[in-house]
Formats: C-alpha cells, structure tokens, sequence
C-alpha cells in the first residue's frame, strides 16, 4: 500500500438547497487514497458519506472543492475525458442496481459494449470475470433468480470489467446478511490483494472497516474528524463519533480503572459466545471484570470490557493471545 | 340480411379499421417516442435536466393532447389536405390521428421509461456511459415490457378513435355501424360490426399484455 496518491479530495463542500432548508452535507473534506489500499470512510447515516464517494465519480456535483483523480481534477475536466476516467473506476452500490432485462453475463459485458471491446474478446472476459467471483455457472441467468450475495457478486464482475485501478463501494453489504457481507468483504480483500486494485469504501459498519480496511477517515456532520491507520484510529479513538461507532460511550472511555487493567474492545467481528468464561477455562486464569459495556447489533457485540490484568506476565500474555485469537482487541491501560 | 352479405361488409370493415390503426400507430409512435424520452432525459433528475425546455414542451404536449379528436379532425382540415391529398376517407385520417396520438404515445413513453430505477441509471453512468448509450441500452430495455404494455393501450385508443372517421367520409367498422347500421336502421349490422370492434380490442390488450410478461425477466421463472 505504499503506492502513490490515486485520489485526492481537496477542500470538498456541498450543500443542499431548497426553498426552506439548506444542509451542509460536506464541508472542507480532505482525503488521500494511495495506489493498493483499501481506504474505508465510515460515519453515521446522515454523515455525508454517500454523497462524498458519488462526488468521487461525479454523479454528485460538490459546491466547491477539487477531486484529483492521478493528480487531474475530475470536477473541471471535459466530458469525453470523464467518461474515460469513469471506466477506471468501477463502482458497486447497496442495491447493486443491475440491469433487470439482462443476463447475468449481459450485465458484465455492458462496461465492455459501451467501450466497444469486440464481441469475442468480450464473451471471453466475461467468462473470466464471473470466475473471479465463482458464479460461472449463473451465466444464462436474470438478476431477479439471485440472491442478494449473488447480485453483488455479478455488481462486483461487471465493475471489474473495464479493467479499472480502483473500486468505489457505497454501502456494498449494508443489504447483506451478516455471513454474506463476509463472504463479499473476503472477496474484496481478494480483489484487492490479487489485482492490486484500489479499494474506497463508504459504510456504517464498523466491523466492516476493521476487518478489510487499511486506513479509515470518520465523518461527521459532513466533517473528517478522525483519519489513520486502523489500528491506530481503533485503539486511540478521539472523535465523538468515533466512540460512538465504537460502541463506547463517551464518559466511560475516559474513565480510569484505578488499577494496571486491560481494555477488551469488541467491534462485531468476534464469534458470539461467551468470551469471557471460556477464556477462564482455556487459560486456567480467573478474570476480575472492573467495568463492561457492551451493545448486540445484529447478533454482533460491539463494545468494550475493562478486566484487571492478571497477576503475573505469563498470565497476562496468556490472556492476552487468548483474546486476540478471538478476533478481539486488547490493550492495556493504566500500565504500572 | 343473410350471413353471406354480412360477412363481406364486416370483413372490409376490418381492414379498412386496421389500414387506420396500425399506420397511425407507428407513426404515432415514431415521433411520440423519442419525445416521451426527451420528457424523461430532460426533466428533473434526468441525465439532462433542462427544466425550462422540459416545461415549454409538457405544455404543449398537454394542449395537443386536450383538443378532442372530432374537433382535431375538422380543424386540421387544410393541413390535412396539404399533406395526404384530400381532407376525407379513409388514407387521409391516418394523419389527424397522428397528430392527436402521438402527444398521448409521448405521455405513454414518458411514464415508462420514468419507471426505470435511477440506481441501474446511475450505474450505467459510472461505468462511463455516454448519454446516448443510457438510452438505448438501458433506458429502453429496462422499460421494454412496460412500454409494450402501452403500445397496446395507444393502439386500442387511436383504434377507438376511428370509430369517429365516418365524420370525415372514412371506413371501419365505426363507420359501418354508423352509417349503414344505425342510419339505416339494420342493427343487425350495426351490432355485428360493434361485437367485433369489442373482440379486437380484447384481442390487442391481451396480446400486448402477454408479450410483455413473456419479455419481463424481473418475473422469476
């Protein structure tokens, strides 16, 4: 992921406008996305992250600001050159917005006719692409005989088509069951890693982010109030809305438990079961629990727990290594 | 009146009313549909918006569409005579019933295309689509079943406006059950050719309703 600068948003603002209200739905947005990341923008609905990756594209118009796509501005440049930077950027959407009167392989090969690639050069990457994404056998099918899963698979192939250098994904599992976002974020991170492309995601799910992001930007209000790292951002949450997609409340972040203690963050991705007895039983090391508070979303916790440390270092490591093996976070705080 | 001299008047009936419907139609349809499209790619939210054109152009279709036909007739009188020849019978009413369908086909194209999801439009657009692909390759397609839904209906309306050709010395089946039927007081006549009229409207709405459904893939089958 130490590539170039792919996009880079500057200064972006938008407003909204009717007779009695207006909205600032962005306001002085400034991103980076670099060449083979996958950069995630999370926010609450309403935070304005839907219409920052459709300015990306320009199905948006932003009021003000530049969007430096290999350091040209998409917003100022010509029409023609649009619709050829269009075709470097694939898209796939929350309702995956197929084409209903065409075939599965007819939806993939849209990107290829609209660019004029011949028909048998066409049919032949089609069938490489419905490869990619293991729906080979669906071909001859209607998007209407899919499930959601299997839409957005086809969603993804037919975005891959045009052979582009990033994917913009806006809410691509928020329609999804929790075992199919899996399955579809596993084949992102996939995508990415096998064909070094570009990912920029928009989501709610915080889980989402921790598991397929490399980078993240918060929003809020139409502002980025966090960006880093993700481990970073995940384990050093300054923003509000950071702690409160986190799943942790404000005042309790800030709390110190007095003695060296643990802090056990659970963003959803953890197997649901009962974490903390069995850690007990695995490890052989009874935990003193200081303080818990913990949200179920969709039958995913999400959350934090704050445990005294254990006695001595080889507990603690135990411990430690238990939990992360769990998929959880821990770090420690209040160190002696 | 025996069956073997009705049977000849209803026959040319038939398709003296079919030699009206079926041009007008097309025609209609030929300059109705790319305005239907114009309303759509225009309007608000359309992947042209020109609201003042948009506007300028929903007036005058809904004027067009406003005047009856029977006062249309009359009143294109001369222009009709310019363009077709003569002003009466059966050839020269295709083209009144041109001008009074086609803002009806325009509306009809207008509601289906609308239909279309503005996601699979806005996809087709972040895939680089050009304006004109939109249209041809996704607008139209997508809207397929339900514009062949409403080629049925403008087919049956302009079918029942012919009925109103015999006002201007045209053919049909109307005209038969005018003219010869009820004029001349032979119900017979004027019942025969009106059960027929009715059979042929049944005829085109279930035959466009089912090569609708048999093209819609959003039905699971």
């Amino acid at each position: 992921m130490s590539g170039q600068v792919l996009i880079e948003v500057q200064g972006l603002r938008k407003v909204f406008q009717d007779a009695e209200n207006r909205v600032i739905a962005l306001n002085d947005i400034n991103l980076k996305v670099y060449e083979g990341e996958i950069y995630g923008i999370v926010g609450m609905s309403g935070a304005g992250k839907s219409t920052l990756i459709r300015c990306i594209n320009r199905l948006d118009f932003p009021n003000e600001g530049q969007i430096l796509y290999r350091g040209q501005d998409i917003l100022t440049m010509d029409r023609q050159t649009l619709l050829q930077t269009r075709r470097k950027m694939g898209m796939i959407f929350q309702q995956f917005n197929l084409f209903m009167q065409r075939s599965i392989a007819e939806n993939v090969r849209y990107p290829l006719e609209i660019a004029g690639v011949p028909r048998k050069q066409a049919d032949n990457r089609v069938l490489e692409l419905l490869e990619i994404v293991g729906l080979t056998d669906k071909a001859a099918a209607y998007p209407a005989q899919l499930s959601g899963g299997q839409r957005q698979r086809v969603g993804i192939a037919r975005a891959l088509a045009s052979k582009p250098d990033v994917l913009l994904c806006d809410e691509a599992t928020s329609a999804l069951d929790p075992m199919t976002t899996q399955s579809i974020l596993d084949l992102l991170q996939d995508i990415n890693r096998r064909l070094g492309i570009t990912i920029l995601l928009i989501t709610h799910e915080m889980a989402v982010i921790r598991q397929i992001c490399h980078r993240v930007a918060i929003l809020d209000g139409g502002k980025v109030v966090e960006e880093g790292s993700v481990d970073e951002v995940f384990l050093n949450t300054k923003s509000e809305a950071g702690k409160r997609l986190f799943g942790v409340l404000p005042e309790q972040s800030e709390e110190d438990p007095g003695v060296p203690s643990l802090r056990i963050v659970f963003d959803g991705a953890a197997a649901e079961k009962p974490v903390i007895s069995t850690l007990s039983q695995e490890t052989g090391v009874f935990v003193n629990i200081l303080s818990a508070n913990m949200n179920h979303l969709q039958g995913k916790m999400y959350g934090q727990m704050i445990i005294q440390k254990p006695g001595t270092e080889q507990e603690n490591e135990a411990v430690i290594s238990y939990l992360e093996k769990q998929g959880l976070t821990v770090r420690e705080v209040n160190k002696p | 009146m025996s069956w073997d001299q009705l049977m000849p008047l209803i026959l040319e009936g038939l398709w003296d009313t079919l030699y009206m419907t079926i041009p007008s139609t097309l025609l209609s349809y030929l300059i109705g549909m790319p305005l239907g499209l114009l309303l759509v790619v225009t309007g608000k939210g359309g992947i042209r918006p020109k609201p003042v054109f948009q506007s300028a152009l929903s007036v005058t279709i809904n004027f067009l569409r406003s005047i009856p036909f029977i006062i249309l007739l009359v009143l294109l009188f001369p222009v009709t005579r310019a363009v077709m020849g003569r002003a009466i019978g059966t050839q020269a009413i295709i083209f009144p019933l041109v001008i009074s369908a086609f803002p009806y086909v325009a509306r009809m194209v207008e509601n289906a295309v609308r239909e279309v999801d503005h996601g699979v439009i806005e996809a087709a657009l972040s895939m680089g689509s050009t304006d004109w692909q939109v249209i041809r390759k996704v607008m139209i397609p997508e809207a397929l079943p339900s514009l062949l839904n409403g080629a049925a209906i403008c087919m049956v309306t302009i079918l029942g406006y012919t009925a109103m050709a015999s006002a201007a010395g045209g053919g049909g089946l109307g005209a038969l059950a005018i003219t010869k039927g009820l004029n001349m007081r032979k119900y017979e006549i004027m019942y025969s050719a009106s059960l027929t009229l009715v059979a042929l409207v049944q005829f085109m709405t279930l035959f466009g309703n089912q090569i609708s459904k048999r093209l819609d893939h959003r039905i699971k089958n």
